[in-house]
């Protein structure tokens, strides 16, 4: 079913006015706590998924007293359904080296990186040309600020912050203990600021054109636009920068094929939202419309009638046991036992009842685990087997 | 003052399970529960490891958090409401205990750490009787590594705690042991998961003593001695290592640092040796070789500048250590005294003077050794240890295989009354006793030489050398010779450098700095284990700082307690030397008592 | 000295010999060898001054430091949810027929190695794969066909094709 129904662009990313060394020049001359304000009142708010307030990571790093302070740009997407960090790094590279020099003005640090996923390799000779360029011009206005990058080794896991700091310090990508706080104690021990690409790329549309014009889309909590990537059974997959706040009902309505059974909202640790709370649901950090409100790293995946739930869940368990870390206990065996819970239940060897205490279970992870990953199972896990337990058993 | 007021600044104010408590800030919400008599249980935490937080047992619940927190992992602040036993900590707990069994192998009844494994005391205090989770271990290729002579690993008890990592790492530098892989394949591994006796593997047994379950275990030979004692044809021996007395009362109910040694030889006598000494009779021997050798050296090297003489001497009596050095410092291994250790020393005796002097065939004599050590076992089976025409000595037990076959034997052993050991090499001093614990080996070594150069006692009060001792991870002492004897007049003025390193961690911080030249020790005391032998691999477990404080302090006590306190007074290792090795370093010994080491690979 | 000992000091000397120069060295290895060795391992450490355990600790948490022997044409094929909704099976199915190795195998040949990897960041253009460093998607069997022929066809280790 075609529609010409279209949900509110946005179009700050890509759009691309080769400006970034005015750009640049122009904030390193102000001052720190500007910058800070700046962000604070966009209420910009991390686009990784995680959905920290930017600008209070950038203040709580820049109060932080150290000779040594890093910017790391979090370019280790993995999530599965996401792919738009990607097309920001090969189409407006510049605009997030620009933020990261910026936001080493803001905190104090002179060294950025970009950790760069192992499977994005192919990116790597462009994007060290775009650098090789900005540092020749940060070196012609006097400015110190170098930029490396680091290459990841295929693990989903170093997406999290304190894991990623593991692996820049080459061991193994286990999530640390919180506190202390990247802020005061990351990358190497110093206080580090760590950012996803798109956030950074909305903080050069920020200090390009003002908090204000940022905070003035979207909708109370949820301020500005946002990168979707759209897959699955859609008509027009791609990557689509929206504003923040849709109904999800209106998101389905532009993207979907007709026959839109369920939509993932933020990948595997995110959300299954079943049609009938389509109406209920609304993209953002908090608040509502009428219903619920979903943070997100962006990825929408939608699933027709034709797929199988059981499937779908299986496949996220799978991605989670394998990709784990395997440290803590709950993320670790929870994981197996989950999915070889569900399997269990299909095959009819444990009956329906034990998807209850399966449910328990991740109520347990979410509580226990070490990081995100294992604390965010249950989202996918809970809402899947509620909203299609019958798929699970039959 | 001023001091008292800045400590009341850094106090804040908790309230755990409805209890407000003044703790000091930066305590850890684990530390601060046990201060007000709250237990909160862990299993990855261990005192003398830093924090991991990765078991999630200890978790507790924080007022105004959704999510629960590690308390070994959490500090304390100002204002917190914890809850230790909140229905969703309850719950979250009992979740992971099951998690971790399903992962296990629980067939408790037929495991070695039966009774005393934390993962079944954590079972057993949740009551966890069911298992509702599927059961894990089918899937997995879990394998049993039983190659080392010392240690065995079972990966299907492995909970991943990650103590042995972390010990392997942090006490001792020596790390055999990583963590390998990730998700649900990640586990604890040797590099690319050779057998442990194929790495470079100290067998000090710290990963044992740390473990919490029955991942790690020695490999015990408890049913081999049974059958020697009840072999009629066989003479069975057996000798004790000093830290053994101090450390056997923990497993048969004593508290910790309980001195056990009467006891312990009655139970010996009981369990059907044929005959119970002394290692502490060799220790006080390996003084006077040792000793002897030690100023040997020093006269080649301050008169008569021979360069194929090394300083600074290094003791020999660790096999964890002789190993470690062999493998990561094998230029260096001149250094090494050539003597055996106490317990090599005694088991090439045992089957040359002890057999003449008893009138017994050597064939018959089975040479056991009680040990806290489980590198002993790897000793015991060096090649060249056959110097009295057999293999010296046939097997070594640890503490806690001892304990257990004085509970088969079904012997009360806190009722029995003390014996005395038996003659020949059952009589020590109190400078044998002290080799079990760190500085102890020097601290006997001085005694003796000090009176052999001056002909005075160590000028130290009661004999205690004070600075020897101690928990410093690398300890200090210089001793100043003056007005020697004749003899050793060139000795005169030399102020002696002595340096203690316990923990092979401390070891390399020793080694390097004599290789940067930025240390001139003529001798060092090296002993593997934390704590020196009283801390080693096959005493009770668990340890802790406070468990093998308790027990230094009673191998002192002993060490004073006892009428002879110099290895030159013991009135048997006078005669042996009447009788039989004729002087230190003379040929008898030389062919019994001195052995030659081997250079291995660092990788 | 030998290749790979003659690589790693080079590796060491360009990226540094501090702990934290351990994941680009590594990296490296691989690049060339197309996967790490117990030798290999061993002389990093030694380079590095690291015991041998923790490298390998370290390299075996990373799926794509492969610690067995490749082939010199590593193919990964995503297996995460889009890309099974997509048609990877069938992608998949058309790699074994024509290499006829199964997933985790080497070609006898030593040429292709065919593993599984996790959402490669191309949902939107599914199902696709990875063959060392370079991207294929929106594949199908016929198109896949072609990609593995063109490898197929390439000159040997130099030549202007190999990536």
């Amino acid at each position: 079913m075609t529609t010409n129904y279209q949900l509110k662009r946005a179009d700050f990313i890509f759009k691309n006015e080769n400006d970034w060394e005015k750009i640049l020049s122009k904030n390193i001359s102000r001052p720190p706590q500007e910058l800070i304000n700046e962000l604070i009142s966009s209420e910009l708010k991390g686009r990784g998924g995680a959905g920290f307030p930017t600008g209070l990571k950038w203040k709580l790093s820049a109060e932080a007293v150290d000779e040594i302070k890093y910017v790391i740009c979090n370019a280790d997407e993995g999530e599965p359904g996401t792919f738009k960090d990607r097309e920001i790094l090969s189409k407006v590279p510049f605009k997030v080296l620009t933020a990261m020099a910026i936001c080493g003005h803001v905190i104090g640090a002179k060294e950025g990186y970009i950790y760069l996923r192992g499977e994005y390799f192919f990116l790597r000779p462009e994007l060290n040309k775009v650098i090789n360029e900005f540092e020749y011009y940060c070196r012609e206005i006097n400015f110190d600020f170098t930029i490396r990058i680091f290459m990841g080794s295929g693990a989903y896991i170093c997406g999290e912050e304190t894991a990623l700091f593991e692996s820049m310090e080459g061991k193994r990508g286990e999530p640390r203990n919180k506190p202390p706080f990247p802020s005061s104690y990351g990358y190497m021990g110093k206080p580090t600021v760590i950012n996803n690409v798109e956030t950074l790329a909305h903080t050069y549309t920020i200090f390009k054109y003002g908090a204000k014009r940022f905070y003035d889309l979207g909708v109370q909590y949820s301020r500005g636009s946002k990168l979707f990537s759209v897959s699955g059974d859609t008509p027009k997959p791609g990557i689509y920068e929206l504003e923040l706040g849709m109904s999800l009902e209106d998101f389905v309505e532009e993207f979907g094929d007709g026959d839109t059974k369920a939509v993932q909202v933020g990948g595997a640790s995110g959300f299954l939202v079943p049609r009938k709370r389509f109406n209920e649901t609304a993209i953002g950090f908090q608040g509502k419309l009428t219903g619920i409100s979903l943070p997100t790293g962006g990825s929408m995946m939608l699933f027709n009638s034709s797929r199988s739930m059981f499937n779908v869940l299986d496949n996220y368990l799978e991605f989670f046991r394998e990709e784990s870390c395997g440290q803590c206990t709950p993320c670790r065996v929870g994981c197996q036992q989950l999915l070889n819970g569900i399997k269990a239940v299909k095959r009819g060897e444990k009956n329906a009842q034990y998807l209850d205490k399966l449910l328990r279970l991740t109520e347990t992870m979410q509580y226990t685990a070490k990081c995100g990953l294992g604390q965010s199972v249950a989202n996918s896990f809970s809402s899947i087997v509620e909203n299609f337990r019958e798929e699970m058993i039959y | 003052m001023v001091q008292y007021l800045s400590v009341m600044a850094n106090n804040i104010k908790i309230t755990i399970n409805g209890v407000t408590v003044e703790i000091e800030l930066g305590t850890s919400i684990l530390e601060a529960a046990r201060q007000t008599g709250v237990i909160i249980p862990t299993l990855c935490y261990h005192k003398d490891l830093c924090v991991a937080g990765n078991c999630r047992v200890c978790v507790v619940e924080i007022a105004g958090q959704k999510r629960l927190a590690a308390a070994c992992a959490t500090p304390c602040e100002e204002g917190m409401e914890i809850f230790t036993n909140s229905f969703k900590v309850r719950n979250s707990r009992k979740h992971i205990i099951e998690l971790l069994l399903s992962e296990h192998n629980a067939d408790c009844t037929r495991c070695y750490k039966n009774g005393n494994c934390e993962l079944q005391t954590l079972s057993s205090e949740y009551k966890i009787m069911t298992q509702d989770f599927i059961r894990l271990v089918p899937f997995k290729n879990y394998t049993i590594d039983q190659f080392s002579p010392s240690i065995i690993k079972d990966d299907s008890k492995c909970v991943r705690c990650q103590r042995c990592v972390r010990t392997c790492a942090e006490l001792q530098g020596v790390n055999a042991l990583t963590v390998a892989y990730k998700g649900d394949h990640m586990k604890i591994s040797t590099f690319f998961e050779k057998a442990m006796n194929d790495v470079v593997c100290t067998n000090c047994g710290q990963c044992i003593n740390h473990c919490p379950t029955g991942a790690l275990v020695e490999k015990n030979y408890i049913e081999e001695v049974w059958d020697a004692i009840a072999d009629k044809t066989k003479h069975v021996i057996v000798q004790t290592a000093p830290a053994v007395r101090v450390g056997l009362g923990e497993e048969l109910g004593f508290e910790t640092g309980s001195r056990v040694t009467g006891k312990m030889v009655a139970a010996l006598k009981r369990l059907g040796f044929d005959a119970v000494m002394d290692t502490d009779f060799s220790a006080d021997l390996t003084i006077m070789e040792e000793g002897t050798e030690l100023l040997t050296r020093l006269k080649q090297v301050l008169v008569d500048h021979n360069p194929e003489v090394k300083l600074p001497m290094a003791t020999s009596c660790s096999p964890g250590w002789i190993k470690y050095i062999e493998h990561i410092y094998p230029e260096y291994l001149d250094h090494l005294s050539t003597c055996k250790s106490p317990q090599q020393m005694f088991g090439a005796l045992a089957k040359t003077y002890y057999a003449k002097a008893r009138n017994l065939n050597p064939e018959t004599i089975v040479s056991v050794s009680i040990m806290p050590c489980t590198a002993k076992k790897f000793e015991a089976a060096r090649p060249e240890m056959h110097d009295s025409g057999y293999r010296d000595v046939d097997y070594v037990l640890t503490t806690r295989e001892l304990a257990i076959m004085i509970k088969q034997a079904g012997i009360d052993f806190m009722k029995l009354d003390d014996m005395h050991y038996d003659r020949l090499m059952g009589e020590s001093t109190g400078a044998g006793v002290i080799f079990g614990a760190t500085g102890g080996v020097m601290e006997a070594a001085l005694r003796t030489a000090y009176e052999l150069v001056t002909g005075r006692d160590v000028p130290f009060e009661n004999l205690n050398i004070k600075p020897v001792r101690g928990i410093d991870g690398v300890k200090e002492a210089t001793i100043k010779i003056e007005n020697p004897l004749k003899e050793w007049a060139f000795l005169d003025g030399i102020e002696l450098k002595c340096a203690i390193a316990h923990g092979l961690v401390n070891a390399k911080k020793v080694m390097d700095s004599i290789i940067s030249g930025q240390s001139n020790y003529h001798f060092i005391e090296f002993m593997a284990c934390p704590g020196g032998c009283l801390g080693g691999g096959g005493q009770p477990i668990p340890t802790s700082p406070e468990i093998r404080r308790k027990r230094t302090e009673a191998i002192y006590a002993e060490d004073e307690g006892m009428p002879l306190r110099k290895s030159h007074q013991n009135p048997e290792i006078i005669k042996i030397y009447k009788d039989f090795l004729i002087k230190p370093l003379g040929e008898k010994s030389h062919h019994l008592l001195h052995t030659k080491y081997t250079a291995r690979k660092r990788y | 000295m030998d290749p790979i000992s003659e690589l790693i000091k080079n590796l060491a000397d360009q990226h540094g010999r501090n702990r934290h120069n351990l994941l680009p060295i590594l990296q490296g290895v691989v690049e060339q060898e197309k996967y790490l060795s117990e030798y290999s391992m061993i002389e990093i450490a030694r380079e590095l001054d690291l015991p041998a355990a923790e490298v390998f600790g370290t390299a075996t948490f990373y799926s794509f430091l492969e610690y067995k022997k490749m082939g010199r044409y590593i193919i990964r094929i995503c297996k995460t949810i889009t890309c099974s909704m997509k048609g990877k099976n069938q992608v998949l199915m058309a790699i074994e027929d024509m290499l006829k190795i199964g997933v985790g195998e080497t070609t006898p040949d030593g040429k292709f190695s065919l593993l599984q990897t996790n959402c490669l960041g191309f949902c939107h253009k599914a199902p696709a794969m990875l063959i060392n460093n370079e991207v294929y998607n929106e594949l199908t069997p016929e198109k896949v066909r072609e990609v593995l022929s063109m490898y197929m066809n390439r000159k040997k280790e130099g030549g202007p094709y190999d990536n």
